[in-house]
């Protein structure tokens, strides 16, 4: 029989890996998860505690698939703390994927918004020449600098690490060396996924240039399938139209950047 | 001459007959705005209580294998007040807003909060499957729901619609109450109480373990319910569970419904829904010579 996407299928996770104190990757079989485009998503059930959406990380294996977690509520930190041999539910994919451009491009990412990059990543052409920004607050919060490397063997690369304390790499926000980078260079696309305003600031210095550029936005979000409208965006659905959208559209939404739903739908700003 | 999409129930006039049905994709006006575009005759909010509430912990919607989609969200939304400002300055959409309560000052306080907005109607929530003191166990007690409605009578001029459901009563007995006590229409019927378990990790699924089943296992429930009523009393209804299609909403319309109300087909088959359902709708008056929504009405009940 099909598999029905929208039914929750149970996984066992086989491997869990530390990135930093606060950030894990867990890994598990699945065909149709280890197969997913960049940016598109899956809906995660922690049995007992929540589910929640989360970008579909990659493992080098076939057939293996993995997300990547930060424990900072409680269903995220329910998330990180399953161990080998426990079992998960993934319901999905959900959601666009990246329009992947070729030629010279840009990424940045900042803490689990890397994970979507990652996946890119490993859709480049080996004739792209490719920048990867990495945002952290401080050296104990980096994680796939070297990964990034990996994946970019065979391409022209920079991986660029900027830590809000200095303490790694180069001093000073991500969103800083972006507008620098683009001010100097052309690129054929941009792509970034985090914190929101370093992508709001990402999409400004790409867009304002005529870059193509693209962001994946992150949601309240319950159903993940255009029912409840959590993860309205303007007029727009996180997970039926995005999660990714371009800089010609995201400079028309009134609220990216600027503002989100709370879990009762309540407008807040950032 | 071109047939006309148009309808009325009661003395609420919508240009086309299917409506976004409550619970549904109902937090933003520039979402309205959309699914207005989109072919919707009307939308109905997602049902306001007197405070802003959280809903349930995820999962709080699962797909059921086979058809069909189970929830227990928890009536999460911003609360009446908020709402209210948020749709003021609509001007195009006919809103319908819906709300739920346990008492009648509640429903009192919130239609208040609507005086400078422009509201189509407003929809009783009478039959919320998965939360306790407000929906199903107000639309199961006659007393309250005679309370209830003859309040929201008293406080508003828009139409009042009572939205039933499938409790532990009679919910003939529920219509008939709400019909006595001046309620302009009926929408029928709410989801139906249900519930999953996993079989790997032997728990129910939905955080609230019980949620409400819509979708096409629904419908030929939802049918027999619009059947019912219309062969039983003379009041305006809008057929709402498991229509996802142009022959379901005409199926509806020969049963008794005079407009009807989408959620599951959105999730099924996304907001393109509305613009199918009426140009199948539409094509199928054509054939059948009908000039008029009105005109198929009840059709069914003749044999």
């Amino acid at each position: 029989m099909q598999r029905n996407f929208n039914h929750t299928t149970i996984v066992t996770i086989e491997k869990v890996v530390d990135e930093t104190p606060t950030v894990r990757t867990l890994y598990f079989s699945d065909d149709i998860m280890s197969n997913v485009l960049p940016g598109q998503f899956a809906m995660v059930w922690i049995p007992g505690i929540n589910e929640l959406p989360m970008s579909v990380m990659i493992s080098n294996e076939s057939g293996k698939a993995a997300f990547t977690v930060r424990k900072h509520g409680l269903a995220s930190t329910g998330l990180f703390n399953i161990k080998t041999g426990e079992k998960i539910g993934v319901r999905g994919p959900y959601g666009n994927a990246f329009d992947i451009k070729q030629g010279k491009l840009l990424l940045v990412g900042g803490g689990t918004g890397l994970v979507p990059m990652m996946r890119l990543l490993t859709h480049v052409k080996p004739t792209d020449d490719v920048t990867v920004l990495i945002g952290a607050k401080s050296k104990d919060e980096v994680f796939f600098e070297n990964l990034a490397n990996d994946l970019l063997t065979n391409n022209s690369h920079n991986v660029i690490v900027c830590t809000d304390d200095g303490s790694y790499g180069e001093k000073g926000f991500v969103t800083d060396v972006v507008e620098k980078l683009v001010s100097d260079t052309h690129f054929d696309g941009v792509y970034t996924c985090g914190p929101e305003k370093m992508m709001y600031k990402t999409v400004q210095s790409a867009h304002s240039r005529g870059i193509f550029v693209q962001a994946s936005l992150e949601r309240m979000m319950k159903c993940g399938v255009g029912i409840c409208g959590s993860c309205c965006v303007g007029e727009d659905l996180a997970c039926k139209d995005g999660t990714i959208f371009d800089g010609v559209h995201l400079s028309q939404n009134k609220e990216f950047g600027y503002s989100h739903r709370n879990k009762a739908g309540i407008l807040e700003d950032y | 001459m071109e047939p006309s999409l148009a309808t009325s129930v009661g003395k609420m006039k919508l240009d086309k007959p299917a409506m976004l049905a409550s619970g549904i994709l109902g937090i933003s006006l520039d979402v309205f705005n959309r699914l207005y575009r989109s072919g919707a005759g009307a939308v109905v909010t997602k049902s306001l209580s007197s405070e802003p509430w959280e809903g349930y912990p995820n999962p709080t919607i699962f797909s059921v294998n086979g058809g069909g989609w189970m929830n227990a969200v928890g009536l999460s939304n911003p609360g009446a007040s908020n709402f209210a400002k948020m749709i003021e300055p609509n001007q195009d959409v006919p809103i319908i807003v819906s709300l739920v309560g346990s008492i009648p000052k509640d429903f009192e306080m919130m239609i208040n909060e609507f005086k400078n907005c422009n509201v189509t109607a407003f929809e009783l929530n009478l039959s919320c499957p998965h939360v306790a003191k407000v929906g199903l166990e107000v639309g199961d007690d006659p007393e309250l729901v005679k309370k209830i409605v003859t309040t929201v009578k008293n406080s508003t001029t828009a139409p009042v619609i009572a939205k039933v459901g499938l409790g532990t009563t009679n919910y003939l007995n529920t219509v008939k109450t709400a019909i006595d006590s001046g309620i302009d229409a009926i929408t029928a019927i709410n989801t139906v109480r249900a519930m999953a378990i996993d079989v790997e990790t032997q728990r129910p699924i939905l955080s609230n373990k019980y949620g409400g089943l819509s979708g096409t296992p629904i419908k030929p429930i939802a049918l027999r319910c619009v059947y019912e009523i219309s062969s039983k009393y003379d009041i305006p209804i809008i057929g709402c569970g498991g229509i996802s299609t142009w022959e379901d909403a005409i199926e509806f319309f020969l049963a008794g419904a005079s407009a009807i109300q989408l959620g599951s087909a959105i999730g099924d088959n996304w907001i393109n829904v509305f613009d199918d359902i009426n140009k199948g709708v539409l094509e199928y008056m054509k054939q059948k010579n009908y000039s008029t929504i009105e005109e198929m009405v009840g059709l069914a009940k003749k044999f």
